[in-house]
């Protein structure tokens, strides 16, 4: 169809990598009970790119995602994060910049339920030395940059679940972290609600952030950039990112 | 077809020329089905040969108008009061090929419904972009919201593809697990055996 597409929006920076995984390998069991969860990975996700992830269950999503995130040990091949290799820090240097670098977003927000949305987000930065007076105020303009100034001082069990997932992306994405890692994110949304946060989401990519979501609903992996389909532990296909593609024409031009 | 159904809506809005009639179909579709001018031309000179329309004297440019009838108002009038027809579904591609995929020889049928999962998606990440800038701003005037409700329909429509598609994967795998599980099946004659569902999932 003769659709004229608009050219995807360009991030502010093109550095290098965000993310990068190197011929990545997880093996769960040994012997006859071996299960190979991935199979030589290579992935790399640049600022202001979102990669979703699909793939039937079994396919080695989640595990990437862990992977990715260091929550989990490759068991060959590399993870790395804004120029870090994982295995080159020693425990204390990985949590640090599991803490600094990466963010989460689940599916069920995994919001402290005890605290308050201005809280929730504030508490990474105050364990990264921050003052509380100065997360208070980073946390606050995080919601107002996402249109939830009004819950700042809400208990998760007061806000809906399209608010705390949204409070859960400013989280994910306070202070300096770049790299945002979502599994299943829209999972308990209504489909509208899930759209919301897939637009967030999106934008806090077109303005920096490096994203990678695994889901199963083709219309939310459409908002990514690139789709990555893996079966049984290996990429088996990926749409080939537009603008790597206008990049090849802009290449090609010249 | 819907052309005529589409230039009668416009037409009911008041006197138009043809070449504006086009402009305003585009406009309201987001050119997603391009008419030319010629195709316009020659809808309307059906409907005036049918009585919708008739021609109504000319602008000041000396372009032709024409408007339409109490006839064309009532076929309007049917048009939005009638489902569009689905009990004879048009004749689709992609569900032809995968009919003729099943045991063709040579044929990987996953690599087949990998390939246009692929395409697919990446027609819904165009169809998501479009409407996102379509949603940048909230849509207001009439031609904004419909052509919203128009790429929306892509996005449906891709969407759907794309689940069958994996239906049908997880389908050909079930299938071929519960075949493989199954007692020996009978010794073949290849020459005039015909090849069953289940076993024609086979990869």
């Amino acid at each position: 169809m003769p659709l004229s597409v608009p050219a995807p929006s360009t991030g502010p920076s093109v550095d290098g990598p965000v993310l990068e995984l190197r011929a990545l390998t997880r093996t769960h069991g040994s012997g006859a009970a071996e299960v190979h969860a991935l199979r030589g990975i290579d992935l790399s996700v640049r600022t202001g790119e979102l990669v979703a992830v699909m793939g039937p269950s079994g396919s080695g999503k989640s595990t990437l995602l862990t992977l990715a995130g260091g929550l989990d040990t490759a068991t060959s091949g590399q993870v790395v994060i804004e120029g870090q290799d994982l295995s080159t820090l020693g425990h204390r240097g990985l949590a640090a910049l599991r803490r600094r670098s990466v963010g989460y977003v689940f599916q069920d927000y995994n919001l402290i339920p005890a605290l308050t949305a201005a809280e929730n987000i504030a508490l990474p930065r105050e364990l990264d030395g921050v003052s509380v007076r100065k997360a208070r105020k980073e946390a606050v303009a995080a919601l107002e940059e996402m249109g939830l100034a009004d819950v700042a001082d809400r208990f998760p069990d007061e806000m809906s679940g399209g608010q705390q997932q949204r409070v859960a992306i400013a989280r994910a994405l306070v202070g300096d972290r770049r790299l945002v890692l979502a599994d299943e994110p829209t999972g308990a949304l209504d489909s509208e609600t899930g759209e919301t946060v897939l637009a967030l989401l999106r934008n806090r990519c077109d303005q920096g952030a490096a994203g990678v979501m695994v889901t199963h609903e083709p219309r939310y992996a459409a908002w990514a950039d690139r789709v990555v389909f893996l079966r049984d532990g290996s990429v088996v296909d990926q749409t080939l990112s537009a603008r790597a593609e206008s990049l090849l024409t802009a290449e090609g031009a010249e | 077809m819907s052309i005529r159904h589409g230039l009668l809506a416009l037409l009911e809005r008041g006197p138009r020329y043809g070449s504006q009639l086009r402009t305003e179909f585009e406009s309201r579709t987001g050119s997603t089905w391009p008419l030319n001018v010629g195709q316009v031309y020659t809808t309307l000179s059906r409907l005036e040969r049918d009585g919708m329309v008739t021609q109504d004297g000319e602008d000041d440019a000396g372009h032709t108008l024409y408007s339409i009838t109490d006839d064309g108002r009532t076929e309007l009038r049917n048009w939005f009061g009638t489902p569009v027809d689905r009990s004879h579904p048009p004749r689709d591609e992609l569900a032809i090929k995968l009919a003729m995929a099943v045991g063709a020889p040579g044929v990987d049928i996953r690599a087949v419904i990998q390939s246009q999962r692929s395409h697919t998606l990446k027609a819904m990440q165009d169809y998501t972009r479009l409407k996102a800038q379509a949603l940048a701003d909230v849509p207001s005037d009439r031609d904004e919201v419909a052509w919203l409700l128009v790429v929306e329909q892509l996005i449906f429509q891709a969407e759907a593809e794309a689940r069958w598609l994996d239906h049908c994967e997880s389908r050909l795998v079930r299938l071929a697990e519960a075949a493989a599980t199954e007692p020996p099946a009978r010794p073949a004659t290849p020459a005039v055996r015909r090849t069953t569902r289940a076993e024609g999932s086979r990869r």
